[in-house]
């Protein structure tokens, strides 16, 4: 697989986010907020997940003056979104500076065939994925962090579990097949043969694995931690509940005591109302998110 | 000898995986008490703006000055360099003090001024340590009690006080064990002590 000096360079900050916590913000005062409950990272959006699945119409790379306002409110990496496959608002975002480009199913998709070449860009991006095929397919594409896509929006993690555990299976079983089982395997997954190799061998994606999509509560990302993610994003779940600034602070310390239930215990009390929240099995197939990207 | 990891947020499993290779025995620390029980920490890269929060609100503080006063090494990579800082700018915020240095945060830029760059130190000599450098900060100053193992752009990157070790940089993410060898052999003495 790449790994030259400029890849291991996108993967040093994916590297870097381990353990914390990434948290989706509209505003600068939504990211003074997270940067204040110690987040990691943040995520610039113009509408979060689920105000995206309410309004409808064509969701596109968030506004420039909107992302511009968060850079500068905060001093921790900035993230941002761009449609599948649409490598200009990449390459604007790229210009903008951001710290991290997310090639989101949140978003609506600009190709229906292709994701962006990620190789092409100086700055690291991260892709959602369901299962071992998908994210070996994003990282064959110059991706430097995965995380699972869950079901954006929804406040449910049933998804994020799914696919996390789906992604987890599939790494172990590859560490038992035999040498020449391999490439029937790569064919199966429709993942590269090398990145297929290079995970029998070391047991694990060679670009960290974050979870995301319908984390609302200190239990569910510390879940998603104990089934193998090694950090978290939070999109809706904390400014779409009744006190953003101590769920965010909630969720943060469960994800550093993810393994300590008198911690989490601890990190679950007195939080007020977490969001609301979907049955996803209701979701009619067409109101899926996750489903985008191939 | 025992070795800590700080874990409460950051790359401490990189960290983990090099002491693990050098065969040292070494737990992650995520409670002040922990503290009590090993002879050397490493404050990993991360965010520091994180990792102070948690330092802060889970009593850390204290405990890390005691380890300090009974001769414990410490090594600091990136934020950890940071945290160990006597003053930091860019933007102002705490720090432990532990080392008589002013560090600047993300002083080279945002991630698209991410690099690795290797230099030759006097200290170590060849071959040239291989720099892994991630929103990077810059030290501004030494105080006269520090010695500077290695520069690179015209500012230290590499800085010793007594027992403790920061790099700018990230040595967790090189094949390159001369830092962290070093390192040990701080936390050996202290533990000898």
């Amino acid at each position: 697989m790449i790994m030259d000096e400029l890849f291991r360079v996108k993967v040093g900050l994916a590297e870097m986010l381990k353990g914390g916590v990434i948290m989706d913000v509209t505003n600068a005062e939504q990211a003074r907020i997270a940067e204040e409950a110690g987040a990691v990272a943040v995520m610039a959006l113009e509408r979060v997940p689920a105000d995206i699945r309410a309004q409808g119409g064509v969701a596109r790379m968030a506004s420039i003056k909107r992302i511009r306002e968060i850079m500068e409110a905060v001093s921790i990496p900035v993230m941002a979104k761009v449609r599948i496959g649409h490598f200009v608002e990449a390459q604007i975002l790229q210009e903008l500076g951001v710290d991290f480009i997310d090639e989101s199913e949140v978003l609506t998709p600009a190709d229906e065939e292709h994701h962006i070449d990620k190789h092409q860009f100086k700055v690291p991006f991260v892709c959602g994925a369901r299962d071992l095929g998908e994210a070996l397919r994003r990282i064959g594409e110059g991706a430097a962090m995965i995380r699972t896509k869950g079901e954006a929006g929804s406040g449910n993690i049933v998804e994020a579990v799914r696919h996390l555990r789906s992604v987890m299976d599939a790494i172990r079983r590859l560490t038992v097949l035999p040498k020449e089982e391999l490439m029937a395997e790569s064919k199966r997954l429709g993942a590269p043969y090398e990145l297929v190799c290079w995970v029998a061998e070391h047991g694990r994606l060679p670009v960290p694995n974050f979870a995301a999509g319908g984390i609302a509560t200190p239990a569910d990302a510390a879940l998603c931690m104990q089934l193998g993610a090694e950090a978290v994003f939070v999109g809706s779940g904390i400014f779409k509940s009744e006190d953003p600034a101590r769920r965010a602070r909630a969720i943060v310390k469960a994800v550093t005591y993810y393994n300590d239930p008198r911690m989490l215990l601890e990190a679950s009390e007195e939080l007020g109302e977490p969001m609301r929240g979907l049955d996803v099995s209701r979701l009619a197939k067409e109101e899926l998110l996750q489903t985008r990207g191939w | 000898m025992r070795i800590g990891v700080l874990a409460v947020q950051g790359d401490f499993a990189a960290h983990g995986r090099v002491l693990k290779q050098l065969g040292v025995s070494w737990c992650e620390v995520r409670h002040p008490e922990q503290l009590r029980e090993i002879s050397g920490l490493i404050l990993p890269g991360g965010e520091s703006t994180t990792m102070l929060k948690f330092l802060l609100e889970e009593g850390f503080w204290e405990p890390l000055q005691e380890l300090a006063h009974r001769g414990g090494a410490f090594l600091g990579t990136c934020a950890g360099a940071i945290l160990l800082a006597r003053e930091v700018t860019n933007p102002r915020q705490p720090s432990l003090g532990l080392m008589d240095i002013s560090v600047e945060r993300n002083a080279y830029g945002r991630q698209i001024n991410s690099f690795v760059d290797r230099v030759l130190s006097p200290v170590f000599g060849p071959p040239p340590l291989e720099m892994v450098y991630i929103r990077a900060p810059i030290i501004t100053r030494v105080g006269p009690g520090v010695e500077v193992l290695a520069e690179h752009g015209g500012y230290p990157v590499l800085v010793q006080q007594g027992r403790c070790l920061a790099a700018t940089f990230h040595p967790e993410l090189t094949d390159d064990r001369r830092i962290h060898t070093r390192f040990l052999q701080l936390a050996e003495a202290a533990s000898a002590r």
